[in-house]
């Protein structure tokens, strides 16, 4: 299992030495996505934004909430939720989509998977736009417990590489795995407070929907600051277990499956 | 010091077709306790490489022969550390240049000058270094200002000759290509045969396969022949 970590892990550092190249490509998805478009990837920007609008207004009075703080809670509840849920499932297709370049170059494998993360934080960038907006509009202020979120964010993406490498891996096998987690992830949508806001639930639900819903601490250590809340040390417990865990986990599959990716494509 | 040395490298592939490659069957499978292993796995395997032994050394030029499908481009993919071997022992020391598919990851939209750097980068070249380089490849290329142009608006052979003008610009210690490349109309394609030669006499090793035996005698020192996977030395 050792040489499988040590395995899995050259891979991984040599394609973060290499990181520029992921960068390139990264880039070029979002080129190639808007070229030709006179606002190119701010469509993006707009069609969040129009969303947040939309929704914002119809779940606030549902739900009888005080737009100013919906607004603000949902705009980031997406934002994030959109980078999570995009990238794990790009990630699932990073290795069957590079079919060609990973045939020809020999490039190490996981600068496929960096391609998909850099490719969605420049999206996650753009869409980033909205929240300074949203907030200038309620007049809300930004504390200086925002500063939390940088290491929230990374600390997210950390998490979301795992999750990228091992689906990209599995899915190079199992062509019906994307569907499931595309599935599953639009499920845990709706399980995880991002329309709704988690000081709707009955204290018992709440225990039992939010604690154990892994989604929710990595939402959380990124919104929570962001809305000027002291980041909870059980988000941050369970972020970086879940960040631990999962490389250790995804860097022995992945190092035991690693070779085999080339065949399987 | 550059050298390849494979020792009794095989490669197999396992051959999934439609139904192998879902879950569902193997979800089946532990269901059923793998009583239709025999017929529904469906788990073909294709010998691609059967034992091979072959070592390289400093100024060899090898030539690959056989037919279609003797496994001449897997053997190419094992060198180049594709297809990590399924049995057998692979060594390479020196770092290993194919000049294969030359117009892999350029993108039609984009200019000549961003194609540039898009292949430069994944030809691992530095960016800075590349930029130095240019009006170099421009110039080989003969494309002039249409270098600012969409790559989709050249024709065949304007984007054959920039996609060989860049790929050409490697330094390797190690050349694998499948085929002599054949690019553009006679005028250019003397300048290319120049400065193919050049490079395959700056790598130390080659590796070509082809099925030409003119070529073969033209630039190899080092001929095998590959059949059904397995090497027949002559």
């Amino acid at each position: 299992m050792f040489k499988w970590i040590i395995k899995g892990w050259s891979d991984v550092r040599a394609s973060l030495q290499g990181g520029r190249l992921a960068g390139v490509l990264g880039w070029q998805d979002i080129r190639q996505r808007y070229r030709r478009s006179s606002l190119g990837p701010f469509w993006l920007t707009i069609s969040m934004g129009v969303l947040i609008g939309a929704l914002g207004f119809v779940f606030s009075a549902l739900f009888e909430m005080e737009v100013a703080d919906f607004i603000p809670f949902l705009t980031l509840g997406l934002i994030i939720w959109s980078l999570m849920t995009v990238s794990i499932n790009e990630g699932c297709t990073a290795f069957s989509d590079s079919e060609a370049m990973i045939k020809q170059i020999p490039l190490p494998i996981f600068t496929h998977i960096l391609r998909v993360l850099w490719r969605n934080l420049i999206i996650f960038a753009h869409n980033l736009v909205i929240f300074p907006l949203i907030l200038i509009a309620f007049g809300k202020p930004l504390t200086p417990t925002a500063f939390w979120a940088i290491p929230g964010i990374v600390l997210l993406v950390v998490n979301l590489s795992w999750m990228a490498l091992i689906m990209g891996t599995l899915c190079a096998r199992f062509r019906d795995i994307p569907q499931i987690v595309s599935n599953l992830l639009q499920v845990s949508f709706y399980l995880t407070p991002i329309i709704w806001m988690p000081e709707l639930l009955p204290e018992r639900a709440s225990k039992m929907l939010l604690d154990v819903n892994p989604f929710f601490h990595l939402i959380e250590i990124v919104r929570a600051p962001l809305l000027g809340a002291t980041p909870s040390l059980l988000n941050w417990l369970v972020a970086l277990a879940l960040a631990m865990a999962g490389w250790i986990g995804g860097l022995v599959f992945f190092g035991r499956f690693r070779s085999r990716i080339a065949y399987w494509l | 010091m550059t050298q390849i040395i494979l020792d009794q490298v095989s490669v197999e592939f396992p051959i999934y077709n439609a139904t192998g490659r879902s879950l569902k069957v193997q979800l089946m499978q532990s269901a059923t306790g793998g009583r239709m292993n025999a017929n529904r796995q469906g788990r073909v395997v294709v010998q691609a490489l059967r034992e091979v032994s072959l070592t390289l050394r400093e100024g060899d030029r090898l030539g690959l022969v056989g037919h279609n499908g003797a496994g001449k481009s897997t053997l190419l993919r094992v060198i180049s550390g594709i297809y990590e071997p399924t049995g057998g022992r692979l060594d390479v020391a020196g770092k290993v240049t194919s000049l294969i598919d030359l117009s892999l990851g350029m993108d039609a939209e984009a200019t000549g000058i961003e194609n540039i750097y898009l292949r430069g980068a994944l030809l691992g070249f530095d960016r800075r270094w590349l930029t130095g380089k240019i009006s170099e490849i421009v110039d080989f290329a003969g494309l002039g200002d249409f270098i600012r142009m969409p790559f989709r608006t050249y024709s065949t052979g304007m984007q054959m000759r920039l996609a060989f003008s860049i790929a050409t610009l490697v330094q390797p210690e190690i050349l694998v290509m499948d085929e002599w490349l054949n690019v553009g109309d006679a005028d250019f394609k003397e300048k290319a045969e120049r400065r193919l030669n050049e490079i395959v006499d700056k790598s130390s090793i080659l590796v070509i396969a082809t099925h030409s035996p003119e070529l073969v005698a033209q630039v190899c020192n080092r001929r095998v022949r590959l059949d059904h996977g397995a090497l027949l030395d002559d």
